[in-house]
């Protein structure tokens, strides 16, 4: 029967463990939000290959009109390193 | 009818703004269509249908340049370090999925934007950008550009000590629920028929190991329960929270003794049950709108710079930074930010946030305006003579809150009922110990704390948040939203209403066209329509709101000359429509107590538009039907005009008061308060903001809900105005669930009572009882409140 004083402590370990999960799930913010994550993780992966593009005012509406996959070409205003 | 607009879905009438062959309603629409589609973010158009936002503005130039100011940037910013920056904004069109994904994927739109996490709850987007690459002002810009305007306040969301105590409230909810279900565990052998053959090592380890892990029970998560206890004992009100802590307290001690002295396991798991069923509760009754505020004041109205002319030169300097005698330049669609003089400019002043009067005021130079107006036209220059502190409006806001609400809120019927039944409960336990001094001197002390643990009044403490919690979720299903879940019970004592008219009982934006000329027909109807549709001055949209038909034409050169009319040519005529200068070039003669818009086509005068805030949709059946059980008072601001269309609406004559500034207002309903009335304003301007604030309850009349509205303790979206009486009739149905629940507690309470009086309060019967009183009367509350919703608020969900 002493196997059941053994089984008690492992209990309260993994007791112990998802509480202490809890906590931290509750520090880190968590559950501030409780709505947008479902929304979020429903998005499809858009992986932005090129952040930076040309700034929007500087459009034209007939270049724009066929979609480039790449805009990369047209880079301009970036001087990332 | 035309095809709707890809972005918005608004109707695009006979000529579309067409782009890539796709329709728009106008160019606004077509733009952001353009930036998304360059940036290959049509996804947005994918996840929700039409999810854009229809935005009539022109380029934001200016407006925006007190974002590069160093003062106001540190005071916004979140942090900033190194470059990096973020920065938490408040976005009310955040409406859909679509919303979240584009705010999101920011960064594909400029690469200075490192990240973008959207709060859909909050309708916040926290930023974090770099510095060199794009400054807040160009991220504001970037925002609205894309029609997703951020409202900037330098107020620090004021609600982080809610959200911290969320948390901890979260918190406390774990931990007790870790404890309640490790100790069931531990305390099953014993309900179970044998349990007493358990050995007895065994019981003794369970008992010390529940008392060791009750102890951040007792001491930290029902913390709340001793300070409020000893907090309304200082104000001598027993409150509720007195016999809970009591009894948390006598459960400890009592499990402490049959544990130590080896008696008996205790009542551990009844104690850990018991506060674990009150934390639920708390927070089912704290649920809240996150993206309300009911707090606001003028700060987060006003604006947060302002220009100043110093020596000619435009300067732009914080709002607190105005003082008395500076000269400031106030461009179209800008506030007053203090009451002032007007120097220069043609000033018209639409008043619709103060006063619910949605039609401009002119103003000439010499006259004296207040704060809070926004100037509809070209820039006006005025003199400051007021600092902002000191504005007549702003000075109502000040005004602290009576004492006496304070007091009204504190005598609630759960604390009146908790005085009697502590006191009860008491005597029974004093009572009983006595006798049992008597009977069998080893059980006197058993029997007293029996009675206490019994008798705690977890069923009874429940029985209100859970109650009113649903209530409150009801409500907000039906567009009326609560501050906090007291103002049901104070509705519920309502015995005077008071209703502002401009704006509360009329409506905002809708005006009533009376067109007094030569008849017209459908199809000039229709072209006049067509003009107005591209002015986003109030009177037209007042007037493309009730003229009929959608079928719209192209209109040519549209132009809108500020403080004069607009102009445009439909099929090669010109129709020209505005004020009576410039529609048939004679001065204004003198008005009437009516607005008028006078029509043109090609230089022949076609007669003019009277127009006349409409009353709200629904209004006589409410009044009547208030009026039966409610004394109804009206309060305006404006002249007798309408008083004879009043009289038959509210009957009685003496209780419609007519030019009644702020402060009369206010004054009305203290008077109201002091005849012992408990009173109701429902309001909706800043000049209602003093009554509001006054009265035992305020509700605020909102067609925008995000939208800016004086403090208030209740928000009632414009188009559920008809059912306001339903609403408050709700809160009868409230209430007398709550009594209904208070008595199917008495009687667990006097079950469990004759147990404990006769010293056979066992733990298991303990550990049966409680959670059964809890869930019932739980189940009881929501269930009986969600059913008399569906009933009796059965107008629909929005």
């Amino acid at each position: 029967m002493s196997v059941i004083f053994f089984l008690i402590a492992i209990g309260i370990i993994v007791a112990g463990g998802f509480l202490a999960a809890f906590i931290w799930s509750v520090k880190s913010g968590q559950y501030d939000d409780d709505y947008t994550p479902s929304v979020r993780m429903l998005f499809d992966n858009y992986a932005p290959e090129d952040d930076h593009v040309q700034e929007a005012e500087e459009r034209k509406p007939e270049n724009a009109s066929s979609p480039k996959k790449n805009s990369k070409t047209s880079n301009r205003n970036n001087n990332k390193s | 009818m035309g095809k709707p607009c890809i972005h918005c879905g608004e109707d695009c009438g006979k000529h579309p703004v067409l782009w890539d062959d796709k329709p728009f309603c106008c160019n606004g629409c077509k733009t952001v269509y353009q930036i998304l589609n360059e940036k290959e973010l049509k996804q947005y158009y994918q996840i929700e249908k039409m999810p854009g936002i229809r935005v009539e503005t022109e380029p934001v130039g200016e407006k925006y340049a007190y974002l590069d100011l160093e003062e106001i940037k540190t005071k916004l910013l979140d942090f900033s370090d190194g470059g990096i920056s973020k920065v938490n904004l408040f976005i009310p069109s955040i409406h859909c999925a679509s919303c979240i994904w584009l705010l999101e994927n920011l960064s594909t739109l400029h690469s200075g934007v490192i990240n973008s996490t959207v709060n859909f709850p909050r309708k916040e987007a926290n930023i974090t950008f770099k510095e060199d690459e794009i400054t807040l002002r160009q991220v504001v810009e970037l925002l609205a550009s894309i029609h997703y305007i951020p409202e900037i306040t330098l107020e620090k969301s004021s609600e982080d000590p809610t959200k911290k105590s969320n948390k901890t409230l979260l918190l406390k909810i774990g931990i007790t629920g870790f404890v309640l279900m490790n100790v069931m565990m531990y305390n099953f052998p014993e309900y179970l028929p044998g349990g007493e053959l358990l050995e007895n090592d065994f019981r003794r380890l369970f008992g010390w190991l529940s008392l060791a892990l009750s102890i951040p029970v007792v001491v930290y998560t029902s913390n709340d329960y001793y300070l409020s206890a000893y907090k309304s004992l200082k104000h001598k009100i027993i409150s509720i929270d007195l016999p809970i802590a009591i009894g948390i307290i006598t459960l400890f001690l009592q499990s402490a003794f049959d544990i130590i002295t080896d008696t008996g396991i205790g009542y551990i798991d009844s104690l850990t049950g018991l506060v674990f069923f009150l934390l639920i509760g708390k927070w089912y009754q704290g649920k809240t709108y996150q993206a309300l505020s009911f707090e606001r004041d003028y700060k987060s109205y006003f604006p947060i710079a302002v220009t100043k002319i110093v020596d000619g030169k435009e300067e732009i300097i914080p709002l607190e930074k105005l003082a008395e005698g500076d000269h400031i330049l106030v461009r179209n669609q800008e506030l007053i930010p203090a009451d002032s003089r007007i120097l220069k400019g043609d000033a018209n002043i639409d008043y619709s946030f103060v006063t619910g009067e949605s039609l401009p005021v002119s103003k000439e130079v010499g006259d004296l305006i207040f704060a809070g107006g926004r100037q509809v036209g070209s820039s006006i220059e005025l003199e400051v003579y007021k600092a902002v502190e000191q504005s007549y409006l702003t000075q109502l806001w000040n005004q602290e809150k009576s004492a006496d609400k304070f007091d009204s809120r504190l005598n609630t019927l759960i604390n009146m009922v908790s005085q009697y039944f502590t006191a009860i409960i008491l005597a029974i336990a004093i009572g009983a110990g006595a006798y049992w001094l008597f009977i069998d001197k080893r059980l006197a002390v058993f029997v007293f704390t029996s009675v206490l643990i019994v008798a705690c009044p977890c069923a009874l403490a429940l029985t209100v948040p859970f109650t009113f919690g649903s209530t409150i979720r009801q409500f907000g299903r039906r567009g009326f939203y609560l501050k906090k879940t007291d103002v049901i019970e104070q509705l519920n004592k309502i015995k005077a209403i008071v209703f502002d008219k401009t704006g509360t009982i009329t409506q905002n934006k809708a005006l009533k066209a009376d067109f007094i000329g030569e008849m017209l027909s459908d199809e000039t109807i229709l072209k006049i329509k067509s003009i107005v549709r591209h002015s986003t001055h109030p009177l037209s949209a007042g007037l493309f709101l009730s003229l009929p038909g959608n079928d719209f034409y192209q209109v040519d050169n549209f132009k809108e000359l500020p403080g004069m009319g607009i102009t445009g040519f439909i099929a090669g005529s010109r129709f020209n429509i505005g004020s009576k200068k410039f529609v048939m070039g004679k001065a204004e003669e003198e008005l009437g107590l009516k607005t008028r818009v006078y029509v043109s086509k090609d230089a022949k005068a076609l007669g003019f538009f009277q127009l006349e805030n409409q009353y709200r949709q629904g209004l006589g059946e409410v009044i009547s039907d208030l009026k039966t059980n409610f004394e109804l008072h009206l309060l305006t601001g404006d002249n007798e005009a309408e008083k004879q269309n009043l009289i038959p609406l509210f009957g009685d004559e003496s209780k419609l008061q007519f030019n009644q500034s702020p402060t009369d207002k206010l004054a009305y309903v203290k008077n109201l308060k002091s005849d012992g009335k408990t009173v109701l304003m429902v309001g909706d301007g800043l000049n209602d903001a003093g009554a509001l604030n006054e009265s035992d309850v305020g509700i605020t009349i909102a067609d925008d809900i995000y939208h800016f509205s004086p403090a208030c303790d209740a928000i009632l979206e414009s188009k559920q105005f008809m059912n306001l009486n339903k609403f408050i009739r709700f809160t009868h149905t409230s209430l007398t669930v709550v009594r209904i629940s208070f008595v199917i507690s008495f009687i667990y309470n006097i079950g469990g009572l004759y147990f404990a009086v006769s010293g056979l309060l066992t733990p298991v019967i303990a550990a049966i009882l409680m959670p059964i009183s809890s869930v019932s009367v739980v189940a009881f509350a929501t269930f009986t409140i969600a059913h008399f919703a569906r009933r009796n608020l059965s107008f629909g969900k929005n």
